[in-house]
């Protein structure tokens, strides 16, 4: 089926949610897209990971459903595709924003920028109205161990953002244990210092309430005996990002 | 008509003749302001309520949570002598009863059940009373089981047809209590004496000797109503000269309407824009400040909270602790173009604040996309806070009922004092499609309780032949329904007919026979999975359907899904043009309604497996709700799917009871607020009719199940009305728990 399909016109998806209010302004109409390159320990949609899962469905369908709901993300929200990472749907996403566009809603994309900045990457950002930037982790190391690859995609990528005046948030989820050293925290801040278009920075405080899609699955779930950050956790790491 | 208690009003066609909406166009002041200008309570609010917070722990603590009876006195308007919870603290005064929380008998509606209540709280009717009541004086429940046919019988005891108002008052009535304020009774007496005279005509047919018996009774009860205000000290034959009497004239007319009826719902109507105007009129002379016009509405509110009925537990099981269905329909735009939100608005909503959440008064938010954008953000605000609020479509209700229209009940519309509903609870749609497959045997106990048509009998259901027999038995049900509701509306307005409320109506009254629908979503769901997957039979020895096992996927209503959606939609039409197939008693407009109230539980526990995969015994989605767990799409999604239940074939209401956790609603503060309200404004846009707002987080609810002490004020909305969540039993707070509550981790 798949060689079939031209995926300009479909994209493979995991599910939507209708009243998204945590992902970029406004209630948000949000595309999970299936299929992910990372493999964040402590991932909290670990059945979007798989490739090979997920349901393709079309452009025209995918729109359709869109505006169902434009009575209510008029004015203020929008649609936001997240996953998995959208970004391995490119094409896809261009053709999806283009039609978003021309219906005068808003785009964001979720991802954490672990690509190469291609022409396609570069139009689809051109049609983007704000990216929602996951910095997996400051240090190329840490950030290895983490996620399985090191940052220097994603800190190219926020570059990129930057120097063609495409609006950001910064998001970091905060892992006990594991991105909350002040040091790298500190080093996160003076990055961010250097970046022109960020609008907001987030802290996502690691929770474990995802640990159940990994068991479902029956992969190993790491970071069994990490403990969910706390607002203490929150607040510190906010003094130290000067949020 | 003059009276010096006018001065500064403009006038108009109202002081010629009853007419309250040509009073308030006239002469109220629309606020698009803030909620700055609000007062916390002062320090007699404060004194009193915590006496009423020590009155309501007694009452807890009572058996059966009923403080008191008095067994010895049959209520009516002015039955009782005054009754105060601390004179000197109160601004507005009356009770039910001599004393606060103390229930009053009111064995019109039925002796049998007044006295099965008093045993219930070990308490036993005065024998004389007993007497009257027994050998004397025929009451509304004896009158309907005296013509009672079996197949409505048989259909009530096996729950094809439940809660039917046939052993209590049917209540949904809202006397329009502003005429005692803005006229004085004196002047309403005079108006139902000329109707009198209307209604001396040549021929004197039944209709109209029905009608002049009435008008008479209603006249009784506006002298009544004047003699219960002296034996507080007011004479109120005259209007009201400022705002705190417009509001205890307000009261003692809603006051007299509790006494008299212990109806399943006593609504007050649209109240705090019309007392707006008495409050800007003193605020503007300098006679009263903000604090002091705070703390009347304060009062008042406290008083609504301490209406009390006395019922028994079956019933309290049924609708969860004691509603009394105080709803106070706020805000809503006039035809004008004109808000007609003001001040008043947001103090009534402000006595959530200051007095902490509670489910009476029921708090109705008639929502406009015009609203003003401060107010919309006010109780968003308020709602987040207490989940103590409902909202519903004003856009939608003000082509057909006008700008002076108020919700009976929960989500009831009605045009104050020009229109009334005959109360019919619900015909159990999903018993009715298991009835249609086992040819009128009920599924549970086997009983041939609809007439023996032919059963379903093959291995597989077909969806066209299921229809076909699904059509022929809600023709069935239909019949019986009106029937059963014909016999009980005639027997209440024989033995137990609502004097005082009816005075404050028009002589020329639309009525409604309002019917009601429940396990919309079990129906809906159970007639996609006989189309998109297939559904095999599982018989008992006798050939009974007893259970069903499903092969394959079907869509399920509350996904936005056009497949499953359009049945339900279809499933509301179908039956009110069946209902509309029968004569009505009084000639009254059929209507009908989606709401469950907490019922929902109990039809669920009445209704055998079902082909959706329901296992027996498992609650109906509330109202229109779709069955927990099977919305996967989002909270919007479940909102289109609602919103797409056609109100023009459903006009007595559909109630959606949505609930989600403060952090899935948005961030800040500040973007919850935004958020609730654009999500308002695109639900009512879709041309929904109801919502119900609950923002809590799941383990909250569950610590208040365990520690009840803890969350004596813990609010809750369900279907149409708030309840205190501790005061829901055991399988009700599950049901609120297991039921969606939208959140995202």
């Amino acid at each position: 089926m798949e060689e079939k399909l031209d995926l300009r016109y479909y994209a493979k998806v995991h599910s939507v949610e209708s009243f998204g209010t945590v992902d970029g302004p406004g209630i948000r109409f949000i595309l999970f897209l299936q299929g992910c390159n990372l493999q964040c320990k402590y991932c909290h949609n670990r059945d979007t990971w798989d490739v090979n899962q997920g349901q393709y469905r079309s452009l025209e369908d995918v729109i359709k459903q869109v505006r169902k709901y434009k009575n209510y993300i008029m004015p203020n929200g929008g649609v936001t595709v997240t996953g998995g990472e959208p970004l391995l749907q490119v094409k896809f996403l261009i053709e999806f924003f283009k039609e978003l566009k021309q219906e005068g809603i808003h785009t964001c994309i979720d991802t954490s920028g672990m690509v190469k900045i291609t022409d396609d990457i570069k139009e689809l950002l051109s049609l983007t109205d704000l990216v929602l930037l996951d910095i997996k982790h400051i240090d190329e190391k840490k950030c290895e161990e983490l996620v399985g690859v090191t940052n220097k995609l994603e800190l190219n990528f926020a570059r990129y953002l930057s120097d063609n005046n495409i609006k950001m948030w910064i998001r970091q989820v905060l892992i006990p244990g594991y991105t909350d050293n002040e040091k790298d925290l500190i080093k996160l801040k003076e990055f961010i210092n250097t970046l022109n278009t960020v609008e907001k920075v987030e802290l996502l405080p690691y929770h474990s309430m995802g640990k159940y899609k990994w068991e479902k699955l029956n992969v190993k779930y790491e970071l069994e005996n990490v403990p969910d950050a706390t607002q203490k956790d929150i607040d510190r790491a906010k003094r130290l990002l000067e949020i | 008509m003059e009276f010096k208690q006018w001065e500064k009003f403009e006038k108009g066609d109202w002081a010629d003749e009853i007419n309250v909406r040509d009073f308030i166009q006239r002469n109220y002041t629309p606020y698009e302001g803030d909620d700055s200008f609000l007062e916390g309570p002062t320090q007699k609010t404060e004194k009193l309520w915590n006496e009423v917070l020590d009155l309501y722990e007694k009452e807890a603590n009572s058996k059966g949570a009923v403080l008191d009876i008095d067994t010895k006195t049959v209520s009516t308007v002015a039955s009782h002598g005054p009754g105060y919870i601390d004179k000197e603290l109160e601004d507005i005064v009356g009770l039910q009863t001599d004393a606060p929380l103390k229930r009053a008998i009111m064995p019109f509606g039925g002796i049998r059940i007044v006295e099965k209540s008093c045993e219930a709280y070990d308490r036993h009717v005065d024998p004389e009373i007993d007497e009257v009541f027994h050998k004397y004086r025929k009451t509304h429940n004896d009158g309907v089981f005296s013509v009672y046919t079996p197949d409505v019988r048989a259909a009530r005891s096996s729950h094809l047809l439940t809660g039917l108002p046939d052993g209590y008052g049917r209540g949904r009535i809202i006397g329009d209590y502003r005429r005692v304020a803005l006229y004085g009774v004196d002047a309403l007496i005079d108006q139902k004496k000329s109707e009198l005279e209307e209604l001396d005509a040549d021929t004197f047919t039944e209709e109209i000797i029905r009608d002049r018996e009435e008008v008479s009774e209603q006249i009784k009860a506006l002298g009544a109503l004047k003699e219960m205000a002296q034996s507080y000290g007011f004479d109120i034959s005259r209007p009201a000269g400022d705002a705190k009497e417009a509001v205890q004239w307000l009261y003692f007319g809603y006051l007299a309407a509790v006494k008299d009826q212990n109806g399943a719902a006593m609504s007050i109507g649209r109240t705090s824009t019309f007392l707006d105007i008495y409050f800007e009129r003193d605020l503007k002379a300098g006679k009263i400040t903000e604090a002091e016009a705070q703390e009347i509405m304060d009062h008042f509110v406290m008083k609504l909270r301490m209406v009390r009925f006395l019922r028994t537990p079956e019933y309290n099981e049924l609708f969860s602790g004691d509603p009394v269905w105080v709803t106070e329909s706020i805000g809503g735009m006039g035809i004008d173009g004109r808000t007609l939100v003001t001040k008043n608005s947001y103090r009534v909503l402000h006595t959530l604040s200051n007095l902490g959440p509670a489910p009476e008064p029921n708090l109705t938010i008639l929502w406009s996309d015009r609203l003003p954008q401060a107010f919309k953000n006010f109780v968003a605000k308020t709602s987040i806070n207490t989940s103590s609020i409902q909202y519903e479509n004003d856009d939608l209700m003000r082509i057909t009922l006008g700008d002076d229209y108020g919700i009976a009940c929960c989500v009831s519309p009605m045009k104050i004092g020009k229109q009334m509903q005959f109360f019919g609870a619900r015909a159990n749609l999903a018993k009715t499609l298991l009835y249609a497959i086992n040819g009128g045997r009920d599924e549970i106990s086997g009983k041939q309780v609809a007439p023996k048509y032919l059963p379903i009998t093959s291995e597989y259901l077909d969806y066209d032949e299921v229809m076909e027999h699904f059509d022929t038995m809600m023709d069935y049900v239909a019949k019986i329904y009106i029937k059963a509701l014909n016999a009980i509306h005639y027997m209440h307005d024989k033995y137990s007919y609502e004097a005082i409320e009816m005075a404050l109506h028009d002589r020329h009254v639309y009525r409604t026979m309002a019917c009601g629908i429940a396990g919309l979503s079990v129906v809906a769901d159970s007639l996609s999975a006989i189309k998109y997957a297939k559904v095999k039979t599982v018989r008992d020895e006798t050939g009974l359907v007893t259970d069903y096992e499903i092969e394959g996927e079907f869509p399920k209503f509350g996904n936005d899904d056009e497949r499953v959606d359009s049945i339900a939609e279809e499933l509301v039409k179908t039956f009110i043009k069946k209902l509309r197939k029968h004569q009505t008693y009084r000639n009254a407009d059929h209507s009908l309604s989606i709401l469950t109230i907490t019922s929902n539980v109990v039809y669920g526990k009445a209704t055998g497996n079902t082909p959706d995969g329901r296992r027996a015994g498992e609650p109906f989605g509330p109202g229109a709700n779709p069955i927990h767990g099977r919305d996967v799409n989002g909270a919007l999604a479940v909102m289109n799917s609602v919103a797409k239940l056609p109100f023009d074939a459903a006009s007595d209401g559909i109630s959606y009871t949505f609930a989600i956790t403060p952090s899935t609603l948005g961030k800040t503060e500040e973007s919850k607020i935004e958020n609730l309200v654009n999500m308002l404004d695109g639900y009512f846009k879709q041309t929904a009719h109801h919502i119900n707002v609950n923002v809590f987080d799941r383990k909250l609810l569950e610590d208040a199940m365990e520690h009840p002490e803890k969350y004596p004020q813990l609010t809750i909305r369900v279907s149409g009305y708030a309840v205190k969540f501790t005061k829901l039993t055991r399988e009700q707070q599950l049901d609120v728990i297991n039921r969606t509550i939208h959140e995202r981790i």
